[in-house]
């Protein structure tokens, strides 16, 4: 008399499902608080894990072993209060200098890449378009994540003999040069001409489309990269804006130093090295420092903080599913106390009524989990259709979910199935 | 024709212990029961019919003594060990059917043999020829709610021998049943006895225990009087013979 596992696993499972089947209604009942735990786990954490995702993305293009400092318009207050607007050049932010002594004290870097960036209009032959000109080095596109689609970048030639050369980015290229190559046509930047050698694309844009908060016309990476000393030479280190009938010019040197550390270790001694340096020689505090490494942390912090969270809300609604079931499992079983008795009767051991009972609960928690898991996945689907956000959908939430809802039967049902097969078969029989 | 007896109890005592008052529900039973037995339980009561026949059935241990089982020593064997000789050498019928009700007849006619690691599938023929022995070979779908009590009565016998029994435990078979149905019941109890069976029943009615080749009569926990039933035995006899001829005939 050796049981034969799976057949008889098989048969009990049909024997649960049949005895569930008879009461399809209270059966659904008890399934919906583990449906519900489940798919409010998946689809939350699908929500999260997306949100978290894009802040993340965004982050890590900034290069986790980069540190990103960058001018800040600050004017000390008593000068912009009494003086007369029009004469006065703001002067602010880090400059060549900056760059240099930075490079030279502090450990562990490895390049600077500094950055002018000017807004401008760009024409060539009638056609204008807004655009963002960038002064910069060779090193842009390794450092920054440029594709050439094109030509060529920027060289230390054109650095060093100041040419008048630019790449530009394949949107801009679109809008510019209906139908035409691009390549060595001469674009007119206020006075001054520039040949295109290169197109490019700047790394995360390949689908993007312009958003709202762009100006019309203008899409988001409309931009010209032009050697930095070509930059200075023909449009000097003052920027004038006219807005509001009167003359804005501001003094800024460099707008942007992305510093590239030899690895994102040397990233955490540097951070106030660089601090101190700059601090030596800015008075005012007309700069700020980005450091993608830390960022990167603190959205890896948050998402855990709301894991935890989620856990936690998730962990509580299976709980009570798992309370709804034992409770309907305790009623179950005084129901069917004389079918107790008669199975203990006719052969069945005290194991046979505990797994029959057991078995009864899995179904329903893990039928409940099923369909926790089809439900869960479809609705980020909606919240993407519906809200617009992005969600991700991770294999170990669903394993997870399914996981818990599976154990939640095992735990909740233990103690009806045991208070079925501890009772009594002669008390059994007798019970009406 | 003398062989192992099929039940013997030697000083069989039952105690229920309540705490302040003890129940002596069995005294000292001394009992055999051969092979092909058909024996009627009689007594008042609360005389102890009830505890005998649920000890007899391996649903409870006895307090004191011994009892054998088909030459086994049972009284005090483990929970786990009473289930399997219940699945295996004991079949039961009870005064109010017992069947299970989500289960159709032949379904609950196969439950024994479902603790035992056997199919539906594999024993169907077995289950269907037990339903037809019993006339209820077109019923075979039919839940125990769709059935007289008679029916439902004849179900609980086919599931009683479909683990082929060492013996058949009927406690009031027919209690809940009118005098007609009772008789017929009582009927396939004979036919059932004359093909081999042993049966021990516990019952009330002079005319049940009429049937019975043997009727105990039991009295605040004692056999009061042991006796045999000639009549009924020679009856057997004759049917028994009549039995055999049809067999050769065949
Ligand atoms: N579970 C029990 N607990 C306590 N006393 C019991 C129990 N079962 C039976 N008894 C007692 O044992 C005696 C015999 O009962 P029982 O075997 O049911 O008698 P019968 O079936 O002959 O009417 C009675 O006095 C009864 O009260
Ligand atoms: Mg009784």
């Amino acid at each position: 008399m050796k049981p034969i596992i799976p057949i008889a696993f098989v048969r009990i499972v049909q024997l649960g499902v049949k005895s569930l089947l008879l009461h399809k209604m209270r059966s659904a009942l008890t399934m919906l608080g583990i449906i519900f735990g489940v798919c409010s786990v998946i689809a939350m954490l699908a929500i999260g894990e997306g949100a978290s995702h894009e802040a993340q993305e965004a982050i890590k293009k900034l290069g986790s072993s980069n540190v990103i400092i960058r001018s800040v318009k600050r004017t000390p207050e008593n000068n912009s209060a009494g003086q007369s607007k029009r004469s006065f050049v703001a002067e602010y932010g880090l400059t060549y200098r900056d760059a240099a002594r930075l490079q030279a004290t502090i450990p562990g870097i490895r390049r600077v890449l500094p950055l002018r960036i000017m807004r401008d209009d760009v024409r060539f032959s009638t056609i204008s378009h807004p655009c963002q000109i960038i002064g910069t080095h060779p090193l842009y596109p390794e450092i920054n994540g440029l594709d050439l689609l094109a030509g060529r970048f920027l060289t230390e030639t054109d650095e060093t003999y100041q040419n008048n050369i630019c790449a530009i980015t394949l949107s801009l290229a679109e809008s510019l040069f209906t139908g035409q190559n691009p390549l060595e046509q001469e674009v007119k930047i206020g006075p001054n001409y520039f040949r295109v050698v290169g197109i490019v694309r700047e790394r995360g844009t390949e689908q993007k489309r312009p958003q709202s908060g762009a100006t019309e016309g203008q899409t988001i990476d409309a931009n010209v990269y032009i050697p930095l000393s070509s930059a200075r030479s023909r449009f000097g280190d003052v920027i004038f804006r006219r807005s509001a009938g009167s003359f804005e010019a501001e003094k800024v040197e460099l707008h942007q130093l992305t510093l590239q550390f030899e690895n994102p270790d040397s990233v955490e001694t540097a951070v106030p090295l660089i601090q101190r340096a700059l601090e030596r020689f800015h008075t005012l505090k007309d700069y700020e420092l980005v450091v993608p490494l830390e960022l990167l942390r603190q959205a890896e912090r948050t998402k855990r903080i709301f894991n935890v969270v989620l856990g936690s809300i998730a962990a509580i609604s299976l709980l009570v599913g798992g309370i709804g079931i034992m409770n309907i499992m305790l009623a179950t079983v005084t129901e069917r106390t004389r079918e107790i008795g008669i199975r203990r009767a006719l052969g069945a051991k005290k194991q046979d009524i505990t797994t029959q009972f057991l078995v009864e609960t899995v179904v329903l928690s893990v039928g409940g989990g099923l369909i926790g898991v089809l439900v869960g996945v479809t609705a980020p689907l909606l919240v993407e259709q519906i809200a617009g956000m992005k969600t991700i959908i991770t294999w170990w939430s669903v394993v997870i979910a399914f996981g818990i809802s599976a154990l939640v039967g095992v735990v909740f049902g233990l103690y009806p199935a045991r208070r079925a097969a501890g009772l009594d078969p002669i008390e059994a029989l007798r019970h009406t | 024709m003398k062989s192992q007896p099929i039940i013997q109890l030697e000083g069989l005592t039952k105690t229920y212990d309540l705490g302040e008052v003890q129940v002596h529900a069995l005294r000292g039973l001394n009992i055999t029961i051969d092979p092909g037995s058909y024996v009627a339980i009689m007594g008042a009561s609360g005389s102890g019919k009830s505890t005998l026949l649920n000890i007899l059935g391996c649903l409870d241990r006895p307090t004191g003594g011994r009892y054998w089982l088909g030459g086994d020593d049972v009284s005090t064997l483990e929970d786990d060990a009473l289930s399997i000789i219940r699945g295996q050498r004991l079949g039961f019928i009870f005064q109010s059917y017992n069947l299970i009700d989500q289960l159709t007849v032949v379904e609950n006619i196969h439950v024994p043999l479902f603790y035992q690691g056997r199919d539906l599938e594999q024993c169907w023929d077995q289950c269907v020829q037990l339903a037809g022995l019993v006339g209820l070979g077109d019923r075979l779908d039919h839940r125990p709610k769709q059935l007289s009590g008679g029916q439902q009565q004849r179900v609980a016998i086919a599931r009683s021998l479909v683990n082929d029994p060492l013996l058949i435990l009927a406690d009031e078979p027919t209690g809940n049943l009118d005098s007609q149905t009772g008789r017929e019941v009582l009927e396939v109890l004979g036919r059932l006895n004359a093909a081999g069976k042993t049966i021990v029943l516990v019952t009330h009615g002079e005319e049940v225990a009429a049937r019975a080749h043997r009727v105990i009569r039991m009295k605040d926990g004692l056999v009061d009087r042991d006796e045999l039933n000639r009549k009924s035995v020679a009856a057997a006899a004759h049917v028994a013979t009549a039995h055999a001829d049809a067999a050769a005939a065949r």
